[in-house]
C-alpha cells in the first residue's frame, strides 16, 4: 500500500516535468566562432563572458547560462533570430537600454547568438 | 571550458617578429645570445659529466693545463670580446645619436597608465596632440623623444625597434621604422604600478600617400555634438579631457579630439567600437582597475547612448 502511494506520487511528479524541448544540435563551429567574435569585439567591456578571462565588465549582466534564460533584456523571447538582431542593434529592440548598436557582420551576429544560446550553465 | 584572454588583436605584441631595420638587429642579437648561451651551457654540462663520471684519462685531460688554457682562458676571451665588439657596433648602429636627415619627430610622454603623443615639425615645434596611438609613414626612420610625467615607464614596440626607458626629468631618444603598412602593438615594459600590464600602445604605419591623407584629416572637432557633447561638458569629462574645437580643454587625461578613429580604447587594450566605448565610459574600473578615470554611475541608458554616439563620431 505504502509502495503504491509512493509510485503514484512519483507518477504525479513525473507529470509535472515539462515536455522535452526539441533543440537543434548546436553547430559547434558557429559556437566557437561566436565566442571568438565576442572576445574580438570586446563584449567583455560590459559583460562577464564565460570562458574569457579578461575583461569582465559590470555595466551589463553576466552572460553565463544565457541560453537557459527565457527572455532577452526582460522583454524579447530568447531565440536565435531575435538574439542576433539584439546584439547588433539593441536600441532598436529595447529603446532605453545603454547597450549601443554595434557594427558587426550579419554572420558574426548569428555566430554570437549561437554561442550565447549554447551557454547553459 | 578553459579561461582565455583575447584582448584587442595583436596585443600583447609579438616579440620575435621584427618588421623594420631598427628591430631586426635586436632580434638577431637575441637569437645569437640564446643559441650561443645554450651551446655553452651544453659544454659546461658535458664537462661536469666528465668530471663526475668520466674515465680517469678524460678526467686528467679535463683537469690538465692545456684544457685550462683553452677552455678557461682562450675560449671565454675570444667569445666575450667578440660579443662585446659586435654588440657595441650593433647597438651604436641603432643609436639615435645619429639621426637621419629629415626624420619625423614625435615626443611621447609616459603617464600612469597611458601615453601622450605630441607630433613635432623639424624645428621641434608641436604640430598635433594625440594619445596612445602613433601614426607614421612606412620606410622612414621616426625619432621618438621619450619622457615620463610621473614614474619610470619603458617604451617598447618590439616589431619596430628597441626598448627604451622613459625617465622623469630626462629625454631619451629612440629610432623606429616600419617596412610595411600595418598596425604594430606596443607595451609599457617597466613596471609602473597598478594597471601597468594594461598600458598598451599602437603604432599605425601608412604608405606615404595614405599618411598624407591621415595628416590632412587631423582637424579640430566642428563643435557640433548635441546631447552627447552637452553631457560631456556637464558631467565633468571636460575637466580631464580635451576635444579641440569645443570648450573641453582638460589636460589630465588623453586628448579625445580623434578618439573615434583610434584603433583601441584604454591605451591599446580594447577594440574601439560603440560597445566598448560605452563600457569604458560607464565603468572603466572593471576593465583597467585603478586607472585614474572614475566610474560614471549617474548616466541613464539613453544618456550613455548619446555620449557614446558623440565620442565614436570624433574621427
Amino acid at each position: 500500500m505504502k509502495g503504491g502511494a509512493a509510485i503514484s506520487v512519483l507518477m504525479l511528479l513525473g507529470a509535472c516535468a515539462p515536455a522535452p524541448v526539441e533543440t537543434a544540435p548546436a553547430d559547434t563551429d558557429a559556437v566557437a566562432r561566436g565566442r571568438d567574435a565576442a572576445a574580438r569585439l570586446g563584449c567583455g567591456a560590459c559583460h562577464d563572458l564565460p570562458g574569457i578571462a579578461w575583461p569582465k565588465g559590470r555595466v551589463g549582466p553576466p552572460l553565463a547560462g544565457f541560453g537557459a534564460r527565457p527572455l532577452i533584456a526582460g522583454r524579447l523571447p530568447n531565440r536565435a533570430p531575435q538574439l542576433a538582431a539584439f546584439v547588433t542593434d539593441a536600441p532598436a529592440m529595447a529603446p532605453r537600454t545603454a547597450m549601443p548598436a554595434i557594427p558587426m557582420k550579419r554572420a558574426e551576429a548569428d555566430d554570437i547568438a549561437a554561442w550565447l544560446l549554447s551557454l547553459d550553465d | 571550458m578553459t579561461e582565455r584572454t583575447l584582448p584587442s588583436e595583436g596585443w600583447p605584441p609579438a616579440v620575435l617578429d621584427p618588421a623594420g631595420p631598427y628591430s631586426e638587429p635586436v632580434t638577431l642579437l637575441a637569437w645569437v645570445l640564446l643559441v650561443g648561451g645554450t651551446v655553452i651551457l651544453a659544454i659546461v654540462l658535458a664537462a661536469l659529466w666528465v668530471a663526475l663520471r668520466g674515465s680517469p684519462r678524460l678526467k686528467n685531460r679535463l683537469g690538465g693545463e692545456k684544457a685550462i688554457w683553452i677552455l678557461g682562458f682562450a675560449f671565454p676571451s675570444v667569445v666575450l670580446t667578440g660579443l662585446l665588439v659586435w654588440g657595441l657596433l650593433l647597438t651604436s648602429s641603432l643609436s639615435a645619436a645619429r639621426v637621419p636627415e629629415g626624420a619625423m619627430r614625435v615626443k611621447i610622454i609616459g603617464e600612469m597608465w597611458w601615453w601622450r603623443v605630441h607630433y613635432q615639425d623639424e624645428q621641434g615645434r608641436e604640430t598635433l596632440r594625440d594619445a596612445n596611438e602613433l601614426h607614421i609613414p612606412v620606410g622612414q626612420p621616426v625619432l621618438l623623444e621619450l619622457e615620463a610625467a610621473d614614474v619610470i615607464h619603458s617604451f617598447w614596440v618590439p616589431r619596430l625597434g628597441g626598448k627604451m626607458d622613459m625617465i622623469p626629468g630626462r629625454t631619451n631618444r629612440l629610432l623606429i621604422e616600419a617596412d610595411a603598412p600595418g598596425v604594430y602593438k606596443g607595451q609599457c615594459a617597466e613596471y609602473c604600478g597598478g594597471p601597468h600590464a594594461l598600458m598598451g600602445f599602437v603604432v599605425v604605419a601608412h604608405a606615404p600617400a595614405e599618411f598624407a591623407r591621415w595628416q590632412a584629416s587631423r582637424r579640430p572637432a566642428d563643435g557640433a555634438g548635441g546631447e552627447g557633447l552637452a553631457l560631456f561638458l556637464s558631467s565633468g569629462c571636460a575637466a580631464c579631457h580635451t576635444i579641440r574645437g569645443t570648450p573641453a580643454q582638460g589636460l589630465a587625461g588623453p586628448d579625445l579630439t580623434h578618439v573615434g578613429s583610434r584603433k583601441t580604447l584604454g591605451a591599446g587594450i580594447l577594440p574601439n567600437n560603440p560597445g566598448t566605448m560605452a563600457g569604458w565610459v560607464a565603468d572603466s574600473q572593471a576593465i583597467k582597475p585603478a586607472n585614474r578615470m572614475p566610474p560614471y554611475h549617474q548616466f541613464s541608458g539613453e544618456e550613455l547612448q548619446a555620449l557614446t554616439a558623440y565620442l565614436v563620431a570624433l574621427k
